[in-house]
């Protein structure tokens, strides 16, 4: 990890009474979940999500997300069998939470392309309404066509317009959330309609924005609450903090009214070495040689199974094609430009005499990984949020028990210690446990 | 058709100005009086006199973690959502209930509804070919994923059998979907699917609600008929399977569930559903296999 500097550009002032914000993020798909492990429990399973939900509560977390995507991963037109898959409908899940937790934050991914708007309003404010004032949006663009072949439109949505009708469904849904008859026509989205949801004890749920795009700053800068944030490594962090407030600042609202929450995994052990042991074992499962060779076929677009994952990369040509997004969401970037990568990986490869494993473990990031004794988490988070690097954390867990465990038995009396997390909860709601004030609030609008 | 050994009784809630607790103590006094089933009615936008009414979907999965026994049934909408959407939210009903999930098959055609997602007022028939592509297309979307296509297989790395997750590749004349569904099949194979009989799709249903008990014998399904908190129900006993009762205010559902279903068991008439069992269970119905699983045995 990188050192603090000590005054990080981060367009807020030092506050050493800042307090950290924690949220989880429960796994979907991915290779970073062990399900190899006899002992995880089983990602999918309603008593699953009890556990760790009631779990995270004990812990006084702010909030516990689920993510989303419309269309289950695939591997050159199969089903990608190598990580885990499949997920329940978010609001539907989190309804279920709703009546067995009593305070924490329950937060639903949801794409703004695909869905109705409308009735994706009307979701979320039943679930805010149900929960009494803890329900929360992580907003989320999907483009693709693979993905639209899930729905009536197809894919109808330009890349470059995603965010012009993410805008236009978030502006909309805080009409129908403020209990404003609804009226839009243009040529992204056609809505007429009359609210019969009540407004929350919070007023309406929080809004989370997730993608890093200018236009995905924009919109986050603009509308959002909170920021669940990709830029986990520290300068990419300091720099990110600086932007996104000063984009703030520029919408006419508070430079730091929207929090941040980038993304990590922790990873915790009783000495420093035996975390770092930790880490390493988690990156090789991730990185497999099975997983290793479904990687880069997804790149070449040819069968690779003949190829050695502990020998050198393939010598065969790949095709020629863009790349697909049936492995999950790719930018625009790394959509074209996949040539070019498998050149450098070549170079890279052979520069460093790596076989195809090694190679996909090398480029896979590992700034995600925030590891060590409690204690060190502990001082360095309690450090950045005190920097105003980060607000807090949202965190991808690799195991739904040992990992949930660690969170809440070791980490979360590190951090209490250090007076940066709450020792009981203060609020009902998930706008009264980020601390955010009302200025975006349907305040007006009488609770139910 | 009837199964002739008491009545399963059934009752809707239409949700219109329910606060989240009065739904929660409403579902546990049904499923404490022996209640089979209890069905949430919805609308996206409001009908006359409704202030509000919380998305069905969204209110029975709220009751489904404080509940055991009882069946959960949201009214969901067809013309006016996406059918992906649909069939995931139902299968995760189905996975938080532990097996309890149903659907009554909704078909809002107002003007109102289809302004609120740009679409159009359909003809009678379209009604019926829409709203028979969405539930023919949720079931299969239901079998997409077969019941043992995760296999957690350490040996070959592989978490789930790519030949067990299906495309169902539907192409109709409303919508195409490729599938699978986002959701691994639900404990019930299939959700227990109810649907007016007016609707026309009654082949595809597993429940027909009817108004008039007489027409039971039309159908070769579970038949419930629709009927008042006053009537005496004793004598359909053997004409249909069911009766779903809908008060009009809290306190005929009080009277429903303090008088009227007590009376039924103290009758004989009253057909309880067993606590650990699935609502398909409880109704007597089979759990259908997956159709992708006997195309591949064959």
């Amino acid at each position: 990890m990188s050192t603090i500097d000590s005054h990080p550009d981060t367009g807020a002032a030092y506050d050493e009474n800042a307090q950290i914000h924690l949220g989880v993020f429960y796994p979907g798909i991915g290779a970073q979940t062990v399900w190899e492990d006899p002992n995880a429990p089983d990602q999918v399973a309603t008593d699953t999500f009890v556990e760790v939900a009631q779990k995270l509560e004990r812990g006084l977390f702010d909030a516990f997300f689920l993510g989303d995507g419309q269309r289950v991963r695939e591997n050159r037109g199969a089903i990608l069998s190598t990580d885990i898959a499949g997920r329940p409908d978010a609001i539907t899940q989190l309804a279920a939470l709703a009546s067995v937790t009593e305070r924490i934050g329950l937060v639903a991914t949801q794409n703004t392309t695909y869905s109705l708007p409308v009735e994706l309003a009307r979701r979320l404010a039943s679930l805010d309404a149900l929960s009494e004032g803890r329900a929360g949006w992580n907003i989320v663009t999907t483009d693709n066509a693979w993905t639209g072949e899930n729905f009536r439109r197809g894919g109808w949505l330009a890349h470059e317009r995603r965010y012009e009708r993410a805008t236009q469904v978030v502006e909309l849904a805080k009409q129908y959330w403020a209990g404003e008859k609804i009226g839009s026509d243009t040529d992204l989205l056609t809505a007429h309609a009359t609210p019969n949801v009540p407004a929350s004890a919070q007023g309406r749920p929080i809004l989370f924005q997730a993608g890093d795009s200018t236009g995905g700053r924009d919109l986050a800068a603009r509308h959002a609450d909170v920021v669940f944030s990709a830029n986990n490594a520290y300068d990419d962090a300091v720099a990110y903090a600086r932007d996104l407030r000063t984009r703030t600042a520029a919408f006419g609202r508070a430079a730091d009214a929207v929090k941040i929450l980038p993304g990590v995994t922790v990873v915790l052990g009783d000495t420093p070495d035996e975390a770092e042991e930790k880490v390493r074992w988690l990156r090789s499962n991730a990185h497999n040689g099975v997983r290793a060779i479904a990687f880069l076929e997804h790149y070449w677009g040819k069968d690779l199974s003949a190829y050695d994952p502990e020998g050198p990369l393939p010598d065969i040509d790949p095709v020629d094609s863009e790349l697909d997004p049936s492995r999950g969401t790719l930018s625009i970037d790394a959509r074209t430009g996949k040539l070019d990568q498998i050149e450098r990986w070549r170079k890279l490869a052979s520069d460093k005499g790596l076989s195809i494993r090694e190679l996909v473990l090398e480029v896979s990031p590992a700034s995600r990984f925030h590891s060590g004794t409690p204690a060190q988490v502990a001082d360095r988070w309690t450090e950045l949020v005190r920097h105003r690097v980060v607000d807090g954390f949202n965190i991808n867990p690799y195991h739904l028990r040992d990992g949930i465990d660690d969170l809440v038995d070791k980490l979360v009396p590190a951090l209490q210690e250090r007076g940066v997390h709450r020792t009981e909860y203060t609020s009902t709601t998930l706008r009264g446990h980020l601390g955010l004030d009302d200025e975006h609030a349907a305040s007006d609008r009488k609770a139910s | 058709m009837s199964t002739g050994n008491g009545l399963l009784l059934a009752v809707e809630l239409n949700g219109r100005n329910e606060s989240p607790r009065a739904l929660k103590e409403a579902v546990t006094a049904a499923e404490r009086a022996g209640f089979t089933l209890v069905t949430f009615g919805d609308a996206l936008v409001p009908e006359a006199d409704e202030e509000y009414r919380i998305d069905a979907g969204t209110r029975a999965a709220f009751v489904s973690s404080t509940t055991s026994t009882i069946g959960l049934g949201p009214t969901v909408h067809t013309l006016t959502t996406e059918p992906f959407f649909l069939a995931t939210q139902l299968a995760s009903l189905d996975h938080t209930s532990h097996g309890r999930g149903a659907w009554v098959v909704g078909a809002d055609n107002r003007s109102a509804a289809h302004d609120a997602v740009g679409t159009d007022v359909r003809d009678a028939d379209a009604i019926t070919r829409e709203v028979r592509d969405v539930v023919d297309l949720a079931r299969r979307l239901w079998d997409s994923w077969e019941d043992d296509a995760v296999i957690r297989d350490t040996a070959t790395g592989r978490y789930l059998d790519p030949d067990k997750v299906h495309h169902v590749r539907f192409e109709g004349e409303f919508f195409d979907v490729v599938g699978p569904l986002i959701t691994p099949r639900s404990p019930q194979g299939q959700i227990v699917v109810i649907g007016r009989a007016d609707l026309g799709i009654a082949d595809l249903l597993d429940i027909v609600l009817v108004d008039d008990p007489t027409s039971a014998a039309e159908h070769d399904r579970l038949v419930f008929a629709d009927v008042s908190v006053t009537d005496d129900v004793s004598p359909l006993v053997g004409v249909v399977d069911g009766v779903r009762f809908t008060p009009a205010s809290a306190e005929e559902l009080g009277d429903l569930i303090d008088r009227v279903a007590p009376a039924l068991a103290e009758a004989g008439v009253l057909r309880r559903p067993e606590p650990g069992r699935t609502l398909r269970e409880n109704l007597g119905l089979d759990r259908p296999v997956s159709r992708y699983a006997v195309t591949a045995q064959n």
